[in-house]
């Protein structure tokens, strides 16, 4: 026995290693099907990473108070050895992370990846997006810009169109009476140490989650159903080394694309730092046009799209409440489907069709969010708002109605 | 009473009121949590009264002062659009100060104001908290073409007459703020006291 499996099995007597990395690793069999949309899992899992390492980095030289943030982040950026390296890794890492975040959850429409047995996955990855939203809003306010400040107004000012207890919450969430430092304070905390641990812990129920059913492919196809004498699936591949050495060949050539536009455009033309916020705070002025990072543009959209006065329904909570449910019904998501087949490669074409209007019209919703809302953007905006909930309710209608494509026993090829 | 010797009625009871005891017991340790993110008392004591010299505004024309962090405008109407006020009632979502928290009981008039040349209004959107810009001019905007001069928020769209008073199709539901308010002499003017030498 060599010396380092000596010491493996001391370890293993005492802390299940080698068990776990077999469990997740290479005895994890994962389907050999798994095309170019797989990779966007392990991406998001490389931004997480970069936004941890160069979060911690940035609290070292960055101060949480109201008069001393802005001027924190342009000593960053203009005196701290590499320090713009950092907080635009960081910056542009947020964009980035959304980026892959929305292509990971495209896939899951695309493929089924969400129906059973894999519900509880996708609700873990419905909070994580939860989450990061929350965590991306807390932290585009701390470099206590324009920007920072009125978006933080706007969207703490939604809270107060609950009834009865609105107003209240508004002031127990900013801790005072208007947005100031003790919310900035508050916000970082928040930034740096709460939200990361949660999202982090449920990065880990997503992906134990995922390891306990096996994943899905683009075929849809359960590979658990045709196994080897050793109970090793037929259409599966050892997760390590076979995908670990292919995912690195794919973070090799994101990184390539992440680092081109860090290098070349991190500010992402106005869309990842909008301009304001290179102005510092000031609760007198709100800028001429505020809007929020693109990535919340869709719901933004939402947001505004309802504009009418209703006896108990102010346009305020109706917004407020569409946005609300616009998050809300992606949750349902697993038992709207009730198609028989999973991957939309088996399902007719409206299904098909379907999906690519939606995913178009999110990205329409997307981009209004990002613009004015008057005259025409406001009409495309609520019918954004209007497709975008139409294609959830007639789901459960269409899934179950329409004619499928018999699925493979085993993966083609 | 079972025959393996365990009293299961006295477990189960004493598993529910030791789960009761303990879930009290984490309500009560959630409240110095929950109570911190309140306003603290330096926060509270912040909120202290500005003056403003109003004796420089023109007629027309509009100051902003801070007031606990918010901003307040000041404007001096001109007499044609004081009188224009009065006209505006039927395109106003509130043209009568039904909502009586927005304005103190001395400000519930046609102006809005203690002296109606002289409107103190918070420049902050009762949608969702941005500062109204001020477009006094009667003339058509982008945003109405049949402007008389007032507020409008350049967030979500709202418009406010030069009394703060909503206009109908605006998504703010009430009218702009009037703070508290009063005169320490003809020219000054300090925000956040109701009553003269108070």
């Amino acid at each position: 026995m060599s010396k380092f499996q000596a010491f493996m099995d001391w370890v293993d007597h005492r802390l299940p290693v080698t068990v776990t990395f077999e469990k997740h690793m290479s005895k994890y069999y994962a389907p050999k099907n798994f095309n170019f949309w797989y990779f966007f899992g392990v991406f998001s899992m490389l931004m997480l990473a970069n936004q941890i390492l160069t979060g911690v980095w940035l609290t070292m030289s960055y101060t949480p108070t109201a008069e001393g943030a802005f001027a924190s982040v342009e000593y960053i950026m203009r005196d701290v050895q590499l320090g713009w390296l950092i907080r635009y890794m960081h910056s542009t890492g947020a964009s980035f992370f959304f980026i892959v975040v929305y292509m990971h959850m495209f896939r899951g429409l695309m493929y089924g990846s969400y129906q059973k047995p894999r519900e509880l996955i996708w609700i873990f990855g419905m909070f994580i997006y939860l989450m990061l939203m929350a965590e991306a809003f807390m932290g585009y306010v701390l470099p206590w810009g324009q920007m920072s400040y009125w978006g933080a107004q706007v969207i703490i000012s939604l809270f107060g169109a609950i009834p009865v207890i609105g107003g209240d919450l508004v002031e127990w969430i900013r801790g005072d009476f208007l947005i100031s430092g003790i919310t900035l304070n508050r916000f970082f905390a928040l930034h740096v140490i709460a939200l990361p641990l949660v999202i982090v812990a449920l990065v880990v129920l997503h992906i134990l989650a995922l390891h306990e059913v096996g994943s899905n492919n683009p075929d849809g196809i359960d590979i658990k159903k045709h196994k080897d004498e050793e109970g090793r699936p037929l259409d599966g591949v050892p997760f390590h080394p076979y995908y670990t050495v292919h995912d690195l060949v794919g973070i090799v050539v994101f990184l390539f694309v992440f680092c081109a536009v860090l290098f070349f455009a991190p500010e992402g033309g106005g869309y990842f730092l909008e301009k304001p916020n290179f102005e510092e705070a000031n609760g007198l002025k709100t800028p001429e046009h505020i809007a929020p990072v693109w990535y919340f543009g869709a719901f933004y959209t939402i947001l505004r799209a309802w504009t009418i006065d209703l006896p108990f329904l102010s346009s305020q909570l109706g917004g407020v409440i569409l946005m609300g449910a616009a998050i809300a019904i992606l949750f349902v998501l697993p038992w709207l489907d009730r198609s028989p087949v999973r991957s939309w490669r088996y399902k007719g074409w409206i299904t098909r069709i379907n999906l690519v209007i939606f995913s178009l019209f999110f990205i329409l919703l997307t981009w209004l969010g990002t613009q004015p809302a008057s005259g025409l953007y406001q009409i495309l905006g609520q019918v954004g708002t209007f497709v975008y909930f139409a294609w959830f309710i007639t789901l459960p209608i269409i899934s179950s109605k329409e004619k499928t494509k018999p699925v493979p026993e085993r993966v083609p090829g | 009473m079972s025959n393996d010797g365990v009293n299961h009625g006295r477990r189960r009871f004493l598993i529910a009121t030791t789960s009761v005891g303990g879930g009290i017991g984490a309500v009560g340790v959630a409240v110095p949590f929950v109570k911190s993110w309140t306003p603290s008392e330096k926060a509270k004591a912040a909120g202290a009264p500005a003056k403003a010299d109003i004796s420089k505004i023109e007629p027309g024309a509009m100051i902003t002062v801070a007031w606990r962090g918010k901003p307040v405008y000041i404007v001096r109407r001109t007499d044609e659009s004081i009188a224009l006020l009065d006209s505006l009632n039927d395109r106003l979502k509130d043209p009568a100060n039904d909502n009586k928290d927005q304005q103190p009981a001395y400000a519930d008039n046609v102006a809005r104001s203690r002296k109606p040349e002289v409107a103190v209004i918070e420049g902050v959107c009762t949608h969702l908290g941005c500062a109204p810009k001020y477009h006094p001019e009667v003339k058509p905007e982008p945003f109405d073409t049949e402007w008389k001069g007032g507020f409008f928020c350049p967030c979500h769209g709202s418009r406010f007459d030069l009394a703060g008073r909503v206009f109908s199709g605006s998504p703010a539901a009430a009218n702009l703020k009037v703070p508290p308010h009063s005169y320490l002499d003809e020219n000054t003017l300090i925000i956040g006291v109701d009553e003269e030498n108070s």
